[in-house]
């Protein structure tokens, strides 16, 4: 292969670095009016009385948008294909507002201060209502924070509003009881995750202005621009067709802009006035009024003989969706769905529970959702096991895990919202990942740990499995044209938001096209002008999205043999991707032919589309291995080094692949380690600006060790799994069990911080 | 932030004559904190034209000017001698280069925030400020007295004394404030402790310096001792950053690596 | 009111108020590299140079930029470029969100640290956040770029 699987640029970051227009609000109209929300000060309550007299006189103020301006039709912002797993329990806007940060109204003027003098006038009376803070009393608690009656599931998900339960699920494989009643050993722990927000460092923006024909043209920031135009158009009842969503540049997403966000009020104002109209978040919006990371408590019981074979899994999960139900069942499925199959030959596994509403910050999509919150409780569980066990927990991985060939009655069980689809891994290099990250981390020489005064320095690890997107529901598409002088434009609906998709995806038709990188101009997204795709997530898009590219290139490259072979006048044409030859030796090149079905004979342009869905979802797989110093007296933590080993098939464009891996483990070790959620108690978020939620700086990570062990993946573009989100699984529970190996000490609650720590070491010596 | 009018004060009774006229109007240092601390102003005072941001030797001191940025004052050689450049480390290790290139050690000063990595530093050197009205104060008369609030900060002096120094950050990541900040130095022979971001201001752990400095020498038994002195003296609280008592726990551990650096001490 | 300042050595006359700031005054003024992060000076994604020091223009009152030399990455295109390619060579290309700032700070590290150990590039450089990459790709690309001395 000569592009595939080769040093390959971005396409776009030279451009961007050197400070190109390239993103949303770069691209707003400058007479943009400005649409600003009042936001809920409280955490619960119902809106009694608006007073915008005063604010509508001010010069410059357009108009003021209460609840009372929008018909009552629910949706759900989760940006999902239709119908959505998710509860449609959101209105644009409500009488009710649910958490600190919740949408009371909007205000529309010619600039942001006007708008915020306006803010300021404006007087809301609140009829203050009991708020549902803490999530393990949510369910049957006296306030109900989904009373209304247009709330509903479009199919059944297990949605209880009246007991404020958003999603519930329920599985099993065998008898998990009698399993556990017949284990020689059982362990059985509760371990709970926090409320982790994205922080992509540009903020949602959204942008809107009517075009020529009358039509509503959305500049956005998001990862699903077709999802978006179809819920824009249910939430507001345009047509589809008056509605074209552009995705320019995306600062980076993360999951927390696969949704909407003020997507419905800025198309609502430019459709309803004709004007331009933009919304760029605060940064303190951005971490009180989008989503977070669903908050979790998870009690794992692990069963095994006395050899070490794990016999049975039993895992109840708790999940806190906040005040709207984006998600909530999707991610609680994905808790096990995409962690119990790693130790797949236990005789039985039941997984379990509800996700229930709160006042708080509603939960959303986040890069490796329920995985990673399932992968730390199961990853601290079986080190724990082992300890039990008196087995070391390499070789109790190495005897228990997932292997090729085998399979998991859990694929056919548990999809993302629905049932799942049976599959056999063709792919599955865990063990190399295994063995190769206990040497590139010297697992033999630092395990558990080594004293060095006042450090001791440590090692710990984990295993962890994705998927390469949804099977029979995600589909991506592309479409390939052919240029005079003998270029190509790749047209693709999957969303670029960063994480280089438009590279690996030119790429993948580059080398179906036999052709380099520069005859390959692709285009990222345009409702009016590329085709569907369902948008960048659930690690979908190489697999998914580079499927359809392959298609589409395989059947472009079909539609040049036709006309060459025309031209030629021959029934065998070669192609190498710049030259066609008959067998008599006659030629012509791409170019000559490109131009001449341009310009001169039998003219036409060929333009091929094609779509892939897939029918399975090949899991990547890695080991993660961290090693630490910490200090014994302070509990502070170094990390040392993080080696990756990742089996993700080919990869596509290695130096990009490293990246999606590398910056996986950096937020998951800002998970692991650093970022605290706080609230207050009367709800309000506390940790919603960067100067109180820590995300780790450079400074914080010393090395990172990414390597990918070889695997190709029949099903796969050139035999590529997905990457995205495999990187940011492992580190809660590789840390965990570092923390552990160094100082006997379980921390099961996240973050680990050196408060935890230490305050641990201190409890530890009084006893 | 709303600002009525920008006034580039020509000389200092300009600006102070500005700074009394009305309450609502304030001297702008580098302004880096200005957006988080001020909603509206009415007139923004700017020293920018006055020459105060020089750092010169005079006598036995170094003289910092109030608009010295932080970035000046880590690159300076002079400093970066003074006391093991405790006050290099401790201005380097605020935020990132960006803001170190506006954000002033007049600002920083004038602000008493408490997370302020500054003053530890400051409060175990012979650090004296000097005002424009009041003249020069001791550091800790600025620190116990609000009346300095409406007078203009015109330069820091710190005795360019032969020392050993010691500060220690505790941060939740590199970018963060502190969790708990220590310096310590010894010069002449006498240890001088201060214990800051407590959350409280820095404040000199007094109690534990006349303890240490009355012994004729130190071992683990007496450090520990004075590390146990510093937790009773000094108030300590909790706030979203850390507990009380990690907080106490850290300063035992810091006071205590604090006194063995500066007095060389090895087990 | 009117304040004079050079931008990427182009002398330009801005209206403004007292309370604006440089980042907007420059991205109202068609710089839009320069960008918004963070609102309370965390992230560097807004950093300029201003008379050649990397400061972030979120902090800076239009005021004060008066009579300054105001760099964006716009005018220092040729070692753009050049950090650009490296950073192609690294895979450190995410978002880009950050970038053009990073681009600056790095720039301006090169002409004020005389060979940095990769602890004192990260210690220059840890004002500027990134949540893509996990910052090792762009710091191996930064000390190519460093070494590079065409």
């Amino acid at each position: 292969m000569k592009v595939v699987n080769n040093l390959t640029h971005s396409v776009d970051g030279l451009g961007i670095l050197k400070g190109r227009a390239a993103y949303t609000d770069d691209l707003a109209d400058k007479n943009s009016l400005i649409v600003k929300v009042l936001r809920s000060p409280h955490a619960y309550a119902k809106i009694v009385k608006i007073d915008s007299e005063e604010a509508l006189k001010l010069p410059g103020i357009e108009m003021v948008l209460t609840h009372k301006d929008f018909s009552r039709v629910p949706f759900t912002r989760a940006g999902q294909g239709y119908p959505e797993p998710s509860p449609h329990d959101k209105f644009v806007l409500d009488e009710y507002v649910r958490y600190v940060g919740d949408e009371v109204l909007a205000v529309v003027g010619s600039d942001l201060a006007v708008c915020e003098e306006a803010l300021a006038l404006i007087k809301v009376e609140y009829e203050l209502l009991e708020p549902v803070l803490d999530f393990e009393k949510a369910i049957d608690h006296k306030s109900i924070i989904h009373p209304e009656p247009e709330a509903h599931e479009m199919f059944p998900i297990g949605f209880e509003p009246l007991r404020n339960i958003a999603a519930s699920y329920h599985m099993h494989v065998g008898d998990v009881e009698k399993t556990l009643s017949e284990c020689d050993v059982v362990i059985e722990e509760t371990f709970f995750t926090q409320a982790q927000a994205h922080v992509m460092l540009e903020p949602h923006t959204v942008n809107a202005r009517m075009d020529y024909q009358e039509r509503l043209v959305i500049y956005n920031s998001t990862q699903t621009p077709y999802h978006m135009r179809r819920i824009i158009s249910q939430g507001l009842n345009i047509p589809l067709s008056k509605i074209r969503v552009i995705k320019p540049r995306v600062g980076g997403g993360f999951g927390g802009k696969q949704g909407i966000h003020g997507e419905m009020l800025v198309a609502y104002v430019t459709y309803k006035t004709g004007k331009a109209a933009k919304m760029v978040y605060t940064r303190k919006e951005v971490f009180e009024s989008s989503y977070t990371r669903h908050p979790m408590k998870m009690k794992v019981t692990l069963g095994a003989d006395k050899s070490g074979v794990l016999k049975a899994i039993d895992f109840h999960c708790l999940s806190d969706t906040g005040a709207y139900g984006e998600h909530a069942l999707t991610v609680f499925m994905v808790v096990g769905s995409k962690v119990l199959p790693l130790y797949n030959k236990v005789d039985s596994v039941r997984f379990y529970g509800d996700v229930v509403y709160t006042n708080h910050t509603p939960a959303g999509a986040y890069r490796g959702y329920g995985a990673i919150q399932g992968n730390f409780a199961l990853e601290s569980a079986v080190d724990m096991l082992c300890v039990k066990l008196g087995m070391n927990p390499i070789e109790f991985r190495q005897l228990n895990m997932m292997k090729e060939t085998e399979t998991s009655p859990i694929f056919e069980i548990m999809g993302e919202g629905t049932a799942g689809t049976a599959m056999i891994m063709e792919t599955c290099k865990l063990e190399e990942c295994v063995e190769k990250g206990m040497k590139l981390i010297d697992w033999n020489d630092k395990y558990p740990s080594k004293d060095m005064g006042n450090k001791i320095k440590s090692v710990g690890m984990a295993i962890a499995m994705q998927g390469s997107g949804i099977p029979y529901i995600d589909m991506g598409s592309a479409t390939i044209k052919l240029n005079d002088d003998g270029f190509y434009n790749l047209l693709v609906g999957a969303t670029d938001i960063g994480q280089g998709s438009d590279t690996v995806l030119a790429q993948i038709a580059a080398e179906v096209l036999m052709t380099t990188m520069d005859k390959i101009v692709i285009y990222s997204s345009d409702t009016d002008l590329t085709p569907f795709d369902c948008g960048a997530y659930a690690s979908s898009t190489t697999y998914v999205s580079g499927n359809a590219v392959f298609k589409a290139a395989n059947d472009m490259l079909e539609a040049i043999l036709v006309e060459a072979r025309r031209i030629l006048k021959s029934k065998e044409v070669e192609f190498d991707g710049v030259l066609f030859t008959n067998e008599l030796g006659e030629t012509i090149s791409l170019i000559d032919l490109s131009n001449e079905i341009t310009y001169s004979e039998d003219q036409k342009q060929l333009s091929v589309t094609s779509s892939y869905v897939g029918h399975k979802s090949p899991p990547p797989f890695m080991a993660g291995f961290i090693e630490i110093d910490i200090d014994k007296e302070t509990g502070e933590v170094d990390i040392v080094n993080y080696v990756s080993v990742v089996d993700c098939g080919t990869t596509i464009n290695p130096k990009l692949a490293e990246g999606q891996v590398d910056g996986g483990i950096v937020q998951g070790l800002g998970m692991a380690m650093f970022e605290n959620v706080q609230y207050s108690k009367k709800g309000a978020l506390i940790s919603n600006s960067l100067m109180t939620y820590k995300i780790p700086t450079r400074v914080d990570i010393n090395n990172l060790t990414t390597v990918f062990v070889d695997s190709y993946e029949e099903s796969g573009p050139f035999g590529a799994k997905s990457v995205g989100e495999i990187g940011i699984d492992t580190p809660p529970a590789a840390l965990a069990n570092a923390v552990y190996n160094a100082l006997g000490i379980r921390i099961k609650t996240l973050p680990i911080t050196a408060e935890k720590i230490l305050l641990a070491i201190k409890a530890k010596e009084r006893n | 932030m709303k600002v009525s009018e920008y006034i580039k004060a020509k000389d200092l009774n300009e600006a102070y004559e500005l700074l009394r006229e009305d309450r609502k109007n304030y001297i702008i240092a580098g302004g880096a904190w200005l957006k988080l601390s001020v909603k509206s102003a009415n007139k923004l005072v700017s020293l920018d034209a006055l020459g105060l941001d020089k750092i010169v030797v005079l006598g036995d001191s170094i003289e910092i000017g109030a608009l010295c940025t932080l970035g000046q004052i880590e690159t300076n050689e002079l400093i970066k001698q003074l006391y093991d450049g405790i006050l290099v480390q401790a201005v380097s290790s605020i935020m990132g280069v960006n803001i170190r290139n506006i954000a002033t050690i007049g600002g920083c000063v004038m602000g008493k925030f408490s997370f302020s990595d500054i003053f530890p530093v400051l409060e175990v050197m012979d650090t004296t400020l000097v005002f424009h009205k009041q003249g020069e104060v001791s550091l800790m008369d600025f620190l116990n007295n609000p009346k300095f609030e409406k007078d203009i900060l015109v330069k820091i002096k710190i005795k360019n004394n032969l020392g050993k120094g010691f500060f220690k950050k505790v941060a939740i990541t590199a970018l963060d404030f502190s969790v708990i900040n220590i310096a310590c130095s010894k010069t002449d022979g006498l240890f001088s402790l201060s214990v800051g971001s407590t959350p409280y201001i820095a404040s000199p752990c007094y109690k534990a310096m006349d303890y240490i400095n009355c012994l004729s020498d130190i071992n683990l038994e007496s450090i520990k001792e004075c590390a146990n002195k510093v937790v009773e003296e000094i108030k300590f609280s909790s706030n979203n950053r850390a507990s009380k008592e990690y907080r106490e726990e850290l300063a035992k551990v810091y006071i205590s690596r604090g006194i063995k650096q500066v007095s060389n001490y090895e087990n | 009111m009117k304040i004079k300042m050079t931008v990427n050595n182009q002398v330009k006359i801005f209206e403004c108020e007292p309370s604006d700031y440089l980042l907007d005054t420059l991205r109202n003024n068609n710089y839009v590299s320069v960008r918004r992060g963070c609102d309370t000076t965390n992230c560097g994604v807004c950093t300029v140079l201003m008379d050649g020091k990397p400061v972030p223009s979120c902090s800076v009152l239009t005021v004060q930029a008066e009579g300054k030399q105001i760099t964006t990455v716009e005018g220092i295109q040729e070692e753009a470029e050049k950090i650009g390619n490296y950073f192609g060579e690294e895979g450190a290309d995410q978002c880009g969100y950050c970038n053009p700032s990073l681009a600056l700070t790095v720039y301006a590290m090169k002409k004020e640290l005389v060979n940095p150990t990769i602890k004192e590039v990260k210690k220059y450089l840890v004002g500027n956040l990134c949540r893509c990459t996990g910052y090792i790709s762009q710091e191996r690309a930064i000390m190519k770029y460093l070494g590079d001395k065409s």
